[in-house]
């Protein structure tokens, strides 16, 4: 499966830890993942914490829809998320729209803005694509910062969760809980589903290899940015869901160093990988979380030693390791 | 007097404050550019640096009693060294791979170090004093130029345009352009490529310290100071393009003066102005302005 390296423009980077067809013990991790899932409510699992950590592993997953499966680096897709975040919470708080509007409000105006910067950004590779993706975010930071209707440094807050779809009351923390648990399994399905179309293995062509995707008369750049928009409007999914179940959208919600941490989950975890950004997102939040009382500004230190040690020894990640090490004992 | 309805003495102390920045965003812009270059790593942790330069100056100042002048040789040597230990221990282990690495990386480095200030230093702002000899302002008749401002833009100038010489004009320079085109046959001519390299990456770190130590006494010394300001010297690096030297210079400081005026006219629009130009210079030449690579 993996890609001959015969040119020297292949992108030898991302590690193309794409699965053989799923072994038997990664289907079953699979399953036993999602019985955890269910069941999390009833085993004492903190339901905020867990509604949270579904939230960033959607956003992980998107980015890795883009990172793991194209090979595009975005490092502003916090912005995606805080414009969605905000979106949701002003019309579901201010103008008293129900959830799922205000969901697939928050979802589809991330969306529209990852159009536009995608158009931007597209116009330049590799690198300079990270560093523009960035710069765009900041400027959509500013915005959320100074414009009139986002509560400047306070952000919103006080969005109330309402009733979805008029029937069901989601105040009760177990009825969101399978609200955002069901979001989730449909993301993770949708975005295996669009790897293994044959649009997604164009997509594996071009992060393999751009100009050979290119001379087969592909035309990249059309491919990039449908894939650039289908990521910044999953991660808008994650943001609007986010705003429901905490009930506010701040500025930590579209800084920067949160597009950091969302590259860190999925590199931690696996990127071009299905599960990868999920044990990431699960790693990363569960950390801050045990950590945030504990040690104060030194949370940021551990998440820039983690990511120090992810690059310079750990590129494949935890699944991406746990794939390698079966291939490695099968083989023998 | 005024123009455009806005007193002339403000309006020149916003372009010169324009200026001043303008003149931080090239050096740390140039710093990028030569480190992009050579070691084809994109150093995000350069914002972090030029935080850690003015840091060392004013601990310098605080604790050990080191003056101005002195801090302007040791913090870049400090931070230089620090640069020339993250390339020894980190960095080297990056150059064969996809260069997104080398940004992730850096990432971290910076999130490490902002911690780390944050922790000792917290988040508050300290104050550096201007030194004596620089301190209060000349009038020159149409505006009263305070005297360290005209000095940051001076000396930050001349250090520009001497790395440009050095790496435009001089032996070793012609090395490092050779060392950038195809560092295997530099190699092969006799040069020690790997310490180049290395050497490379401290005197980058050691220039966006010594912007630390010039701004030092303009803003506030805080941790962000430096993730605040990397994010915009990006943006400069992507309108200039990485290709050339003279290029980043005058970008970085052509950016400071538009966003010292739209300060002046438009102040909501003054964080995003780089941005929108951004955009805009990438709609129209993908490459950057003096980019050369399509």
């Amino acid at each position: 499966m993996n890609a001959a390296t015969d040119s020297p423009a292949a992108v030898a980077a991302v590690p193309a830890a794409t699965p053989a067809p799923a072994s038997r013990m990664a289907r079953a991790a699979l399953w036993v993942g999602l019985a955890v899932l269910i069941a999390a409510p009833f085993i004492g699992l903190y339901p905020i914490f867990m509604m949270t950590a579904l939230c960033f592993a959607i956003f992980a997953c998107a980015f890795n829809l883009l990172l793991g499966f194209t090979g595009l680096l975005s490092f502003g897709h916090a912005a995606y998320l805080g414009v969605a975040a905000y979106t949701t919470g002003w019309l579901v708080r201010s103008a008293n729209l129900s959830p799922e509007l205000g969901v697939l409000a928050g979802t589809l105006l991330a969306g529209v803005c990852g159009l536009a910067v995608g158009l931007i950004a597209i116009r330049r590779q590799g690198i300079y694509f990270a560093m523009v993706t960035l710069a765009m975010a900041q400027m959509i930071y500013f915005v959320l910062l100074q414009a009139p209707f986002t509560g400047g440094e306070d952000g919103l807050q006080g969005v109330p969760r309402g009733t979805l779809f008029g029937v069901l009351s989601l105040a009760n923390d177990r009825a969101l809980y399978y609200v955002v648990l069901a979001v989730f399994v449909a993301v993770f399905l949708g975005i295996k589903r669009i790897v293994h179309s044959p649009y997604g293995q164009v997509l594996k062509a071009i992060r393999e290899n751009e100009p050979r995707a290119i001379s087969l008369g592909y035309d990249v750049d059309r491919y990039k940015l449908l894939a650039f928009v289908l990521s910044t409007t999953l991660a808008g999914l994650a943001g609007s869901l986010k705003c429901i179940v905490v009930g506010f959208a701040a500025l930590p919600d579209a800084h920067w160093s949160l597009s950091g941490e969302v590259v860190l989950m999925t590199l931690l975890g696996g990127m071009g990988t299905f599960a990868g950004p999920v044990v990431g997102a699960f790693t990363i939040i569960g950390l801050q979380n045990f950590l945030a009382d504990r040690v104060g500004s030194w949370i940021n230190v551990i998440i820039g030693a983690i990511f120090v040690v992810c690059v310079v020894a750990f590129r494949r990640g935890i699944v991406g390791e746990l794939n390698a090490w079966q291939q490695r004992r099968r083989g023998r | 007097m005024e123009i455009f309805g806005i007193p002339l003495q403000a309006f020149l102390g916003q372009l010169l404050l324009g200026l001043v920045n303008g003149s931080f965003y090239a050096m740390l812009s140039l710093g990028l550019a030569v480190i992009f270059g050579l070691l084809g790593i994109v150093n995000f942790a350069h914002g972090a640096l030029y935080m850690i330069g003015a840091y060392v100056a004013w601990i310098g100042m605080e604790k050990l009693g080191i003056n101005y002048w002195f801090s302007l040789v040791t913090a870049p040597l400090v931070v230089g060294a620090l640069g020339v230990l993250i390339e020894r221990t980190l960095l080297k282990h990056l150059y064969k791979i996809d260069p997104i690495y080398g940004l992730l990386l850096t990432f971290g480095l910076a999130q490490i170090a902002e911690g780390l200030f944050r922790e000792q230093f917290g988040v508050s702002g300290q104050q550096y004093a201007v030194p004596e000899l620089l301190q209060g302002a000349t009038n020159l008749g149409f505006m009263v130029l305070p005297n360290y401002r005209a000095w940051v833009v001076l000396a930050s100038l001349s250090v520009c345009l001497g790395t440009w010489f050095v790496i435009e004009r001089t032996r070793l320079g012609a090395y490092l352009r050779a060392g950038t085109e195809n560092p295997a046959l530099v190699q092969a001519f006799g040069i020690n490529v790997p310490v180049m390299v290395m050497l490379t990456y401290g005197a980058g770190c050691g220039l966006a310290a010594l912007a630390g130590v010039l701004a030092a006494p303009v803003i506030q010394v805080t941790p962000l100071m430096g993730s605040n300001l990397i994010i915009v010297v990006f943006a400069v690096v992507v309108i200039g393009g990485m290709g050339s030297i003279l290029g980043s210079i005058l970008t970085g400081v052509a950016l400071g003066l538009v966003e010292g005026l739209t300060k002046v006219f438009y102040p909501e629009a003054s964080s995003v102005v780089v941005f929108v130009i951004m955009a805009i210079v990438l709609m129209i030449r993908p490459a950057g302005l003096f980019g050369k690579e399509a």
